[in-house]
């Protein structure tokens, strides 16, 4: 692949998703393309750049599918979990009190195991939440992972990271060698196809959002936009939930991280006050 | 949290599965000892309570769920970190094991990153 070849392809991706590909990603490149120039007909990488120079509009979305990382698991890295159920779901069943909804949104949903988690924690504490409206919506770039989040379906592997064994015999049934989420969890988020790039119109507002290991992959500017444009979407007291290796501390100052809270950004104005969080 | 070295019983029929739980759980910085059964394992714990216990279902003499039945009768039987380990997946095994008292369940084949992430979630490492 000629220098400019990839110039050309990372600049596709640059554009379609965020994803920012340095030029050690060649490797990269060449392994997650293999199966999509298979899919295609294309003999390899130099056929595929040809038809994607050519405008082929179904294989620059593949290309730009395969590149993103859509590795999950289920309670990942627990304190984001541990965080909504001790402090953000209380705090919102107070302030939300009247109106009894809470919106929740995972804007990088992949295959399902954040907004499954949340939507266990619910269950969990279904007597809290009785009579109130809550909403989870998975948004995810890949029609892929989001019709394997739809269908609710993990391997032995995938229910056992995370997972407390407790909740996965609670909330799973097994399929042949496969776990399935049971109708009343896999009920509880709605999912759509949406690129982050996108304009959010459309989505309401919501209570709380997770962005979590997405922004990784960006560049400043482009976390910088979609930052503050999910702050417009948020109102005074919402949360945002970021990955364990993302932050908004040197990107905007539209959010700022809750002391005490690990992962946890808020709006400037909600910061000061107590943040009692252990 | 102490620094002391936790404790870790093996308990299961093979050796060759005794072996790779030891050497992941040493590397975890567990101190190990084995049992092949779960008579021999039950006498174990009654010299000395381990902090977890890695358990298998099918061995002879005493089952795992037999051994862990007894275990949590006796005294001080209710400390120890009991992780089921075992080939046997299907719900109803999975569930026997919880009300038996088991902490967690790690279906076979295992490695090293779902015992590190079940043992973590059982707060032992
Ligand atoms: C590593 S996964 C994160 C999954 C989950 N949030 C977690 O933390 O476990 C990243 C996801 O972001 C999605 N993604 C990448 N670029 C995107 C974009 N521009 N818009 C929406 N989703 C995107 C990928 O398809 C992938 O499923």
């Amino acid at each position: 692949m000629t220098p400019a070849d990839f110039d050309f392809v990372a600049q596709m991706l640059k554009r379609r998703s965020g994803l920012v590909l340095s030029t050690d990603k060649l490797y990269l490149l060449e392994s997650r393309i293999g199966p999509v120039a298979r899919k295609h007909g294309l003999g390899g990488l130099d056929a595929v750049v040809a038809k994607l120079k050519a405008n082929d509009e179904a294989l620059a979305r593949d290309v730009t599918e395969a590149m993103t990382t859509n590795e999950s698991f289920f309670f990942r890295d627990k304190t984001p979990f541990d965080h909504f159920e001790k402090l953000m779901l209380p705090a919102m069943l107070k302030a939300r009190a009247a109106t009894k909804r809470l919106r929740i949104w995972c804007a990088a949903a992949s295959t399902g195991q954040e907004p499954y988690s949340l939507a266990m924690i619910l269950r969990e504490k279904s007597a809290l939440v009785k009579d109130w409206r809550v909403e989870i919506i998975g948004t995810d770039l890949s029609n892929d992972v989001l019709s394997r989040a739809k269908a609710g379906l993990y391997t032995q592997f995938e229910v056992q990271r995370g997972l407390p064994v407790q909740l996965m015999v609670k909330y799973f049934t097994k399929e042949r060698e496969q776990w399935k989420i049971k109708d009343d969890i896999r009920s509880m988020v709605q999912y759509r196809q949406m690129n982050l790039l996108d304009s959010y119109v459309g989505l309401g507002t919501f209570d709380i959002i997770y962005c979590r290991n997405v922004l990784i992959y960006f560049d400043e500017a482009t976390k910088r936009g979609i930052l503050e444009r999910m702050a417009q979407l948020l109102p005074e007291d919402g949360y945002l939930l970021l990955g364990a290796a993302e932050t908004v501390v040197g990107i905007t100052n539209v959010f700022t991280p809750l002391a005490g809270a690990q992962g946890v950004s808020v709006k400037p104005a909600k910061a000061q006050p107590k943040a009692n969080v252990a | 949290m102490g620094l002391a070295v936790k404790h870790c019983l093996v308990v299961d029929d093979s050796r060759v599965v005794r072996k790779v739980a030891r050497k992941i759980l040493e590397e975890l910085k567990f101190e190990i000892s084995e049992a092949e059964d779960g008579l021999i394992a039950l006498t174990a714990c009654r010299g000395a309570m381990p902090d977890a216990i890695l358990l298998d279902w099918n061995m002879p003499n005493m089952s795992g769920i037999e051994f862990l039945r007894a275990l949590r009768q006796e005294d001080g039987g209710d400390r120890p970190v009991v992780v089921f380990c075992t080939t046997e997946n299907d719900i109803s095994f999975i569930t026997q094991a919880i009300e038996a008292g088991a902490n967690e369940y790690i279906m076979k084949p295992f490695d090293r990153e779902i015992i590190e992430a079940k043992f973590a979630e059982a707060g032992l490492v």
